[in-house]
């Protein structure tokens, strides 16, 4: 099975579900957790399920496109559902025998992983899920977000694309898998990680990048007290890309690291915040018509 | 016939170190209230895996046990009026029991009458009183909790079956949204959902669904499965008891399987090998019948046999990459030299009061020569403990240490050798970890040892001079690990050093240092260590008032210490004891009102006086010759010659005398002898026991 037939069928099984198919959110990030379909929705009493492919970049991991197993950009494919469902294991598992995967034939565990982004101000518990021994998906009860209690509790299915397909179609080296028949990921993916890896870790204007993170910071808060959660949001993710780039670049000492990671946090937490006041202002619209959502 | 009851707690897999102890405290919980619900019954076992803990309680009673309970009312003179009629107080008494006042009796309690009535509590039924079963499923504790859906309940995972059974019939209760039943569930992929009819066939039951509920019964599979395996190999498994626990607890039916890696990886540093299995995959090593690492591991499946081949080739493939990532890391920190890393140091922050790590390095390298100095350790030794302190961070900056940071000081030992450090510098590199735990191994060499003392004190120093002494729980730099690392080092090597000339070497170097440091931080730090030498102390069974004795002045040599302590401690068992302490103790209560310590045997006016003074200088230098030498058993038998003179002396006169001339040369008496004993310990803490 290909890639491009993998995310089909999770995206058909997970549609089957209730979730609504979304695009990947148009701003650079890490995770697909901090996608805002995520981050800002698993928040309040609105019920919501969802499901998305999400790009995610780490330039950190960034390795020229040599390393078989490293990505400076992959690919996560995102199950949220709230409130979680009581079967929601089983749910997952269906979604891997569609995948090909019979679990007769493999070995499939849940080993404990607690899930923590203190940038985020988010915590869950919850398991990696083992596949003959491999990480494939990150299995998460969400307890708490941008500072916030969740209630209800959103579970979150992070599954690791390129994981899952190294296994599937036996490949040794990320490059090798199979996108759709005849593309490979190199065909289409060696490039920008090569350019991307040369970019972070040698070409990039790190003045530049301290002068955009305050510029972003600032505009995040400024935009914060007139209310604009969303559009305050965004720059809260480019505060954090543009993080990375110089964590990555190596420019950012541990001292100033901390700093730098409570100044998103707190941005973070305000827009939670804020984000939960403008929904109830708006009555929880999605509640109303739970009963729909939830089918 | 007496029926059995069955309670199984169905969940998503709950975190492997959680199971036994959820299975103990069911275990426990239940026994306990059984017992408070006067519930008797012929036996109770225990059951759990990853999914489920459950108990079955065999022959229980149909119904709670009868009791006669005797309640006590009014005293009698209260009860009855001068006319011996029952009073208001009486009949209150009786109405609020259940009962009227012919049912009232009367009894004396030490001497004195009271009105009584005897009640009888009927037993109920046992059925009426098992739903009351929930409260203890909702009473277990963990270590982190969580809350799901739209349930309020916080448990370790899920809850997503309940099973309830007594004798054939279901016991109904709910806990969030789930309801008792007489289902179960087997294997996640190879069971089916069983309906039990009697709890006497759980165990079968769940056997035939390819669960193993008796977790001592997996593990016995898989040390069978590993036992077998060595057989058929002719080779050695490595069973760690700690991983042989989890992966008992990540299974619900055990299948030991053996997987292979290229002979290539062996190459890497069997610690990075060993950590690449256990810590990421919950593998067994295998060693040759030399000891030497053998290119396979051991895992062992959640399921049956069917298509093991698959799975191990999947375990293969993980395992291959987890090496070839550890390959690439150790070939890339072999580019490198060490000076390279310890640069890289300088930017990374220790403690954001305390500066990089670097400079933590600098502070460990100026304590590690220091300490060396005052043990006057051999120039050569001193040497190499001054190099390994300034090198004593580098790994921490490598790779492979970056990637497996239980690796640290293991990896430092391993590049110094590649990066051809001398033998003694790298071995101090590892052992300045050491003790990693409690009870944990200490170093084995001394320029180990002297590096292991200096980084903790200065961590502890500097930790707590930037005001964060741990409380609570909040440890967040192991401290009192650390602290309690330093004494355990000093008992052993018995280094002629006390804690307190080693802390004095720390805040000397602290002094020039420009740092945010508390005013009062040197004696946190000493109370700090009283309070861990304390600890210390009482694990090895000595009680409170002589571990005061013993601290109250100082630490000292804590291995002295705590030889002192053992002695005191059996002295004190001696009936003749007593004489000898309430006569130090004598010395050492009038000894503060001592103004001079210079005695004049020219104004001894008694035998007594002459005498202690006597003793005293006949005992002095042999108590200091032996007390120097911590033999604390002939020390203090100088001490106990002392006994009989102050008593003598104490009898025959007054100290307090009218003339201060004399007065004072007693009281300077009193006062060198008391140095000695408090050289010793200050035997003022010491409580008397009653059987004395």
């Amino acid at each position: 099975m290909n890639i491009q037939e993998m995310i089909l069928t999770l995206q058909k099984h997970w549609s089957e579900q209730n979730c609504i198919l979304v695009q990947a959110y148009d701003t650079e990030k890490g995770a697909g957790t901090m996608s805002p379909m995520t981050l800002l929705r698993s928040l309040g009493p609105e019920p919501w399920n969802v499901a998305y492919v999400e790009p995610s970049r780490r330039p950190a991991d960034g390795r020229y496109g040599n390393n078989p197993n490293r990505l400076y950009q992959h690919h996560q494919f995102q199950v949220i559902m709230k409130p979680s469902p009581d079967n929601i294991q089983e749910l997952y598992l269906e979604s891997l025998v569609k995948l090909g995967i019979d679990p007769l034939k493999h070995d499939i565990r849940f080993v404990e992983d607690n899930w923590e982004n203190p940038t985020l101000g988010a915590a869950g518990l919850g398991w990696e899920v083992w596949l003959d021994g491999m990480e494939v998906t990150q299995f998460t009860y969400f307890q708490q977000i941008g500072g916030l209690e969740a209630n209800p509790v959103s579970v979150e299915l992070t599954y690791g694309v390129e994981r899952l397909a190294s296994y599937i179609q036996d490949k040794e080296n990320v490059f090798d898998l199979e996108w759709t028949d005849g593309v490979t990921v190199r065909d289409i993916f060696y490039q920008p990680e090569f350019e991307h890896s040369t970019y972070t870790f040698e070409e990039s204007d790190t003045d530049m990048l301290f002068d955009l993170f305050s510029k972003y910071e600032n505009e995040a808060k400024r935009i914060m007290e007139k209310g604009l959660v969303f559009p305050a949001y965004d720059y809260v993710l480019k505060c954090s890309h543009t993080f990375n780039l110089l964590d990555a670049r190596g420019v950012i000492s541990v001292t100033e690291r901390t700093g730098y990671i409570t100044r998103v946090r707190n941005l973070a937490r305000s827009i939670a915040k804020a984000y939960v006041t403008e929904r109830e202002r708006l009555g929880f619209p999605m509640l109303k018509k739970g009963g729909e959502v939830n089918g | 016939m007496a029926n059995n009851v069955l309670f199984e707690i169905g969940v998503e897999e709950l975190p492997a170190r959680f199971v036994d102890d959820a299975e103990m405290q069911l275990k426990d919980k239940t026994i306990a209230w059984l017992n408070e619900a006067r519930i008797s019954y012929n036996s109770i076992t225990s059951y759990s895996t990853p999914r489920r803990i459950s108990i079955v309680i065999r022959d229980i009673a149909e119904v709670q046990s009868t009791i006669e309970e005797e309640a006590r009312g009014p005293a009698v003179s209260i009860a009855k009026d001068e006319q011996g009629q029952w009073t208001k107080a009486a009949i209150g008494f009786a109405k609020g029991q259940g009962k009227t006042v012919e049912d009232l009796v009367e009894k004396e309690v030490k001497g004195k009458s009271y009105v009584f009535v005897t009640k009888r509590i009927e037993g109920k039924p046992t059925k009426e009183i098992l739903p009351g079963f929930k409260e203890i499923i909702t009473s277990l504790t963990f270590s982190s909790n969580m809350r799901w859906g739209e349930q309020s309940l916080r448990f370790a995972r899920p809850i997503r079956w309940l099973v309830a059974l007594y004798g054939e019939e279901v016991i109904p209760f709910e806990i969030a949204g789930v309801r008792t039943s007489n289902v179960t569930y087997g294997h996640r992929f190879l069971g089916k959902p069983t309906t039990i009819n009697d709890a006497e066939e759980y165990e079968r039951i769940l056997e035939e669904n390819y669960v193993i509920a008796d977790a001592g019964k997996r593990k016995t599979e898989i040390l069978n499965g590993i036992k077998a395996l060595e057989e058929e190999n002719n080779y050695k498994i490595i069973v760690d008891n700690d991983l042989l626990a989890e992966v008992t607890n990540l299974v619900e039916y055990p299948t030991v399987f053996q997987g292979t890696f290229e002979e290539g990886f062996l190459k890497l540093p069997s610690d990075v090998l060993i950590i690449s299995m256990k810590e990421h995959q919950r593998y067994f090593p295998v060693k040759s019948s030399d000891g030497n690492l053998l290119p396979y591991f051991i895992g062992v499946r959640n399921g049956n046999g069917t298509a093991l081949q698959t799975v191990v080739k999947g375990n293969e493939k993980v395992l291959r990459a987890r090496l070839a990532d550890a390959e690439f890391f150790y070939e890339e920190d072999q580019k490198n030299s060490i000076d390279f890393y310890l640069n890289k140091l300088e930017r990374v922050v220790f403690q954001e009061k305390l500066g990089t790590v670097a400079e933590k390095v600098q502070r460990v390298r100026n304590l590690t020569q220091q300490i060396a100095e005052k043990l006057e350790l051999p120039n050569e030794a001193t040497k190499h403990a001054i190099r390994a302190a300034e090198i004593g961070k580098f790994d921490l900056m490598t790779n492979m240490v970056n990637e497996f940071t239980e690796l640290q000081g293991i990896i430092g030992e391993i590049y110094a050798l590649n990066f051809k450090e001398e033998n003694e510098v790298a071995i101090a590199l590892r052992e300045q970890y050491m003790p990693t735990h409690a009870n944990g191994e200490l170093p084995a060499t001394e320029i180990g040892a002297v590096l292991s003392v200096a980084e903790k004190i200065d961590t502890i120093v500097g930790i707590i001079s930037v005001g964060l002494t741990p409380s609570g729980s909040q440890d967040p730099y192991a401290l009192r690990r650390q602290a309690a690392g330093v004494l355990r080092i000093l008992e052993d090597r018995k280094w002629k050093i006390t804690l307190e000339e080693l802390l004095k070497l720390a805040f000397d170097l602290y002094d020039e240092l420009d740092l945010d440091k508390d005013q009062d931080y040197q004696d946190k730090i000493y109370d700090f260590f009283k309070l861990r030498a304390g600890f210390l102390l009482k694990e090895l069974g000595i009680e409170q008032d002589v571990v005061q004795a013993v601290l109250n002045e100082e630490i000292g040599n804590f291995n002295y210490s705590i030889e002192k302590a053992k002695i005191l401690s059996n002295k004190r068992q001696d009936a003749s004891f007593k004489a000898t302490e309430e006569a130090l103790v004598r010395i050492l209560n009038l000894a503060d009102k001592a103004e001079s310590n210079v005695v004049n045997p020219d104004l001894f006016e008694t035998d007594s006086e002459k005498q202690l003074y006597e003793q005293y200088l006949k005992s002095k230098q042999p108590f200091e010759f032996h007390n120097d030498k911590q033999e604390g058993l002939k020390a203090f038998e100088q001490l106990e010659l002392l006994a009989d003179p102050i008593h003598q002396f104490f009898d025959n006169n007054m100290v307090m005398a009218d003339n201060i001339e004399i007065r004072n040369n007693r009281l300077a008496l009193v006062s060198v002898i008391s140095v000695l004993i408090r050289e010793f310990a200050d035997l003022t803490m010491i409580e008397w026991k009653q059987s004395f």
